[in-house]
C-alpha cells in the first residue's frame, strides 16, 4: 500500500528578486516499508521537498499546488493543530547538521522525553524509560541519556537524533543528509543503523543526499532531482545500470568506482541554473552534452519504461549509442 | 585521461625527492584547570603526529587517507610550518630546513603552498578576489607595480579555470559559487609557481559534478608545472583515482603505504581493509554485508599501548597488545605496520 503519495507538488519561494521555483511539479510514491533516495546537487530542491511534506517551510515558502497523501489523508488540507499530530507520530525528520539541532543546555534524555510527552499521554518517568529503550535501539549506552550534547561525539549526536526521530514510532522517516558532516567510518555505522531499524520497524524512509554512491546499498528506489524537478525515477538497478537521463548518467560517473577503469570523469560544465528564471525547455539543456534545438524549445514529458522506471528527456539513453 | 600512462611516466623519473619527512612529531598540550595543574604533575599531551616518515617525489601525488582525528591535517600543516612547533626533520629538495631561520622558512614557503578544505572560510569575505590572490606576491615582495600585479593575478585565475580572469578581479567571495571560490584558493596557491602543494580535502565541500573539474585542474597543474601534491582526503576511492601512492594514517602514524592500485587491490593492514570495506561504491548493493568497525578512533591523548589499532582490530593477538609494529617492507614500494605481516612476505 502506498504510504506517501506526492502529486504534482509545486513549492515556490517569494523573495525580493522574484519567485524561486524550488520544487516544480514533483510526483512520487513511497510504499510501506520502502526506502527512497532523493539525490541531486545543492539547490535542486531536495530539502524543500522534504520540508513541504512536513509542512515546515519558512515564511517565504508556499506550496502553490499539488497534493501530498499520507495513506488516506491529504496533508495539505489539514490545519496547524492536525499537522502537529502528524509530525513525530507519523512522519519524523532527521535534519541536516543534526549535530547542531540538539539543545546544548538540556540533557539529551530530556530532549527526547520532551518530544514523547508532547505527543503521547505519558508521564515523565515513562518517557525517560522509553528514551532509554530508544538509546539501546540506536546502540548507545542507556545510562548516557543524562549527558549533555557536548559530551557526545558527532556520530553519537547523530544516533541520538535518530533515537529522537523514532520516539513516537513513526511510519515514515525523512533523513536529510544524515551523514554529510560525519566521518567515513561513522557514516557507514549510521547508514547500517538506519537500514537495520527500517527493516525492524518496517517504516518508510526517504534518504536525501548529494552522494549517489551511498544510496546503492540503503535504498530500494532513487529519484534524481535537477533544478526543482525529478528527471529520473526508478529502482536502484534502473538508476545504476539502466539509466536513461544524461544528468543521471553524468552524475553517476562523477563518483569514482574502483571496479571500473581508472579515469577522471568529464565534469558537468556550468553551474545549476537560477530557479527564478529557469532555462526554457528541458532545464538541463544548457549543461547537457547531447542537447538539440528541441531541448531548448519543448519541455520533455515523463516517459515510462516499466512500472517503476520513468525519465524525462527527449533523447533518453542517447549516451549508450 | 588515463592515469596509468602518467603513472608509468612518473615511475621512470622517480629520482628526485621534493619533500622528505623524517620522524616528524607534533604534540599539543591540553590546557588544564588551575586545580588540575596543582594536583596532577603529569601534563596532558595530544600526540597528533607521532613519528611519521614520508617521501614525496618530483611530480607525484601522494594521498593521505584516514578517519578524522588521525592527524592527516596536522601532518600537512606541520610540513608547511603551520603548527606552533614540531620535532623531526623536513628535507626540501634534499636540504634540511632550519625552522628557526625565518628567512629560510619564508623562502621554503614560497615554493610550498597549501589549499584548504573549506572555500567558504578560507577567503576573507571583505577582500576582493584580486587582493586575495595577490597576497602571496605582496607578502614576498615579488611585485613592483600594480600593472604587473594585475597581470600575474589574471594569469593565475585563468590557469585555475576562471576565464576571462578580468571578470573576477573586482568581485567579492560571496559573489562566487563554491567551486569558483575553490578555484580562487588554488589560484592563490599557484601564483608563486610552487613545487609542492598540500591540498587538504580540497573537494570534500563541493558537489559531485563540480568536484571532477577541480580534480582535473589539480592534475593539469601537476602535469604542466610538474607539481608534487600531498592530497589529504578521507575518501579512499578519490585517492585511488588521482594519486600515485596512498598512505593510510591511523592515530598519528602511517600504518600502510604503497602504490594506489596496490593499496586498493592488495591491501594488508586490517585498518586499510576496514576502510576499503566501507568505501561507498556507486553500484547496486542490496544486502551488502560489510564489516564496520565499531566505536570511534581513540583519543590521541591516550594512545593504546602496543599496536595503536589493536583495540578495534579483529585479528589482534598477544604481540599486538605489547609491542608496536614497525613499518616493514613486504614488497617493492609497499610498506605495512602490522604484526600479521613479516618482512618480504606476500599476502598471507
Amino acid at each position: 500500500m502506498a504510504l506517501l503519495r506526492v502529486n504534482n507538488l509545486k513549492t515556490y519561494f517569494q523573495i525580493s528578486a522574484g519567485i524561486v521555483k524550488a520544487v516544480d511539479d514533483v510526483s512520487f510514491v513511497l510504499n510501506n516499508g520502502e526506502s527512497m533516495g532523493l539525490v541531486g546537487e545543492s539547490g535542486c530542491g531536495k530539502t524543500t521537498t522534504a520540508l513541504s511534506i512536513n509542512k515546515l517551510l519558512p515564511q517565504e515558502g508556499k506550496i502553490v499546488s499539488g497534493e501530498i497523501f499520507l495513506e488516506e489523508r491529504n496533508i495539505l488540507k489539514l490545519n496547524d493543530s492536525e499537522i502537529k499530530k502528524i509530525r513525530w507520530n507519523d512522519i519524523s525528520m532527521i535534519f541536516q547538521g543534526a549535530m547542531n539541532a540538539l539543545n546544548p543546555v538540556m540533557k539529551i534524555g530530556d530532549q527526547i522525553a520532551e518530544a514523547i510527552i508532547l505527543h503521547k499521554k505519558v508521564s515523565y518517568k515513562e518517557a525517560i524509560e522509553k528514551s532509554e529503550e530508544l538509546f539501546k535501539l540506536v546502540e548507545l549506552e542507556p545510562k548516557r541519556i543524562s549527558n549533555y550534547p557536548h559530551e557526545f561525539s558527532g556520530g553519537m549526536k547523530q544516533r541520538a537524533m535518530i533515537a529522537m526521530a523514532l520516539a513516537c514510532d513513526p511510519k515514515l522517516i525523512i533523513a536529510d543528509e544524515p551523514t554529510t558532516a560525519l566521518d567515513v567510518m561513522v557514516q557507514a555505522q549510521i547508514l547500517n543503523l538506519l537500514d537495520k531499524l527500517r527493516k525492524e520497524v518496517n517504516m518508510g524512509l526517504i534518504l536525501i543526499s548529494h552522494n549517489l554512491s551511498i544510496l546503492g546499498e540503503t535504498c530500494d528506489k532513487i529519484a534524481v532531482m535537477y533544478a526543482g524537478k525529478i528527471v529520473e525515477l526508478g529502482n536502484v538497478e534502473d538508476i545504476y545500470d539502466n539509466n536513461m537521463h544524461p544528468y543521471t548518467n553524468q552524475l553517476l560517473s562523477s563518483f569514482p568506482n574502483i571496479h571500473k577503469e581508472k579515469k577522471i570523469p568529464e565534469p558537468i560544465d556550468g553551474i545549476p541554473p537560477d530557479l527564478i528564471n529557469p532555462p526554457s525547455g528541458c532545464r538541463f539543456h544548457p549543461r547537457c552534452l547531447y542537447a538539440e534545438n528541441i531541448c531548448k524549445e519543448k519541455e520533455p514529458e515523463m516517459i515510462k519504461i516499466n512500472e517503476n522506471h520513468d525519465y524525462c528527456c527527449h533523447f533518453g539513453g542517447i549516451f549508450n549509442e | 585521461m588515463i592515469i596509468a600512462a602518467t603513472l608509468e611516466a612518473y615511475s621512470m623519473n622517480k629520482t628526485e625527492k621534493i619533500v622528505d619527512i623524517k620522524n616528524l612529531k607534533v604534540e599539543f598540550e591540553i590546557k588544564q584547570s588551575f586545580i588540575e595543574e596543582i594536583f596532577y604533575k603529569k601534563r596532558k599531551i595530544v600526540k597528533a603526529v607521532d613519528g611519521v616518515n614520508l617521501e614525496i617525489y618530483h611530480g607525484e601525488i601522494v594521498s593521505l587517507v584516514g578517519e578524522s582525528g588521525s592527524g592527516k591535517t596536522t601532518l600537512g600543516k606541520a610540513i608547511l610550518n603551520l603548527v606552533p612547533k614540531h620535532e623531526g626533520d623536513i628535507l626540501f629538495k634534499g636540504k634540511s630546513i632550519n625552522f628557526n631561520n625565518k628567512k629560510e622558512v619564508k623562502k621554503f614557503r614560497q615554493k610550498a603552498q597549501m589549499i584548504f578544505q573549506d572555500p567558504y572560510q578560507s577567503l576573507d569575505p571583505r577582500n576582493l578576489i584580486i587582493d586575495a590572490t595577490a597576497e602571496p606576491l605582496e607578502v614576498n615582495n615579488l611585485i613592483n607595480n600594480s600593472a604587473e600585479r594585475k597581470k600575474k593575478v589574471i594569469k593565475a585565475l585563468e590557469d585555475s579555470g576562471l576565464a576571462p580572469g578580468e571578470n573576477f578581479l573586482y568581485r567579492y567571495p560571496y559573489e562566487l559559487s563554491g567551486g569558483q571560490r575553490q578555484r580562487v584558493a588554488i589560484a592563490g596557491a599557484i601564483i608563486l609557481n610552487p613545487d609542492f602543494i598540500v591540498a587538504d580535502e580540497p573537494v570534500s565541500m563541493l558537489d559531485a559534478s563540480i568536484r571532477t573539474g577541480i580534480l582535473k585542474l589539480l592534475l593539469d597543474q601537476k602535469k604542466i608545472n610538474s607539481l608534487s601534491i600531498l592530497f589529504i582526503t578521507h575518501d579512499l576511492s578519490l585517492a585511488w583515482l588521482i594519486s600515485n601512492r596512498i598512505a593510510i594514517m591511523y592515530l598519528g602514524k602511517i600504518v600502510e603505504i604503497g602504490e594506489s592500485d596496490e593499496i586498493i587491490k592488495k591491501s594488508c593492514h586490517p585498518y586499510t581493509k576496514a576502510l576499503l570495506d566501507i568505501m561507498p561504491i556507486p553500484e547496486v548493493h542490496r544486502n551488502r554485508k560489510r564489516k564496520v568497525l565499531s566505536g570511534e578512533i581513540p583519543n590521541s591523548s591516550d594512545i593504546p599501548k602496543g599496536c595503536r589499532f589493536h583495540t578495534r582490530c579483529e585479528y589482534a593477538f598477544d604481540p599486538c597488545r605489547l609491542e608496536e609494529p614497525e613499518l616493514k617492507k613486504i614488497k617493492k614500494g609497499h610498506f605495512v605496520a602490522c604484526h600479521l605481516f613479516r618482512e618480504g612476505a606476500e599476502n598471507e
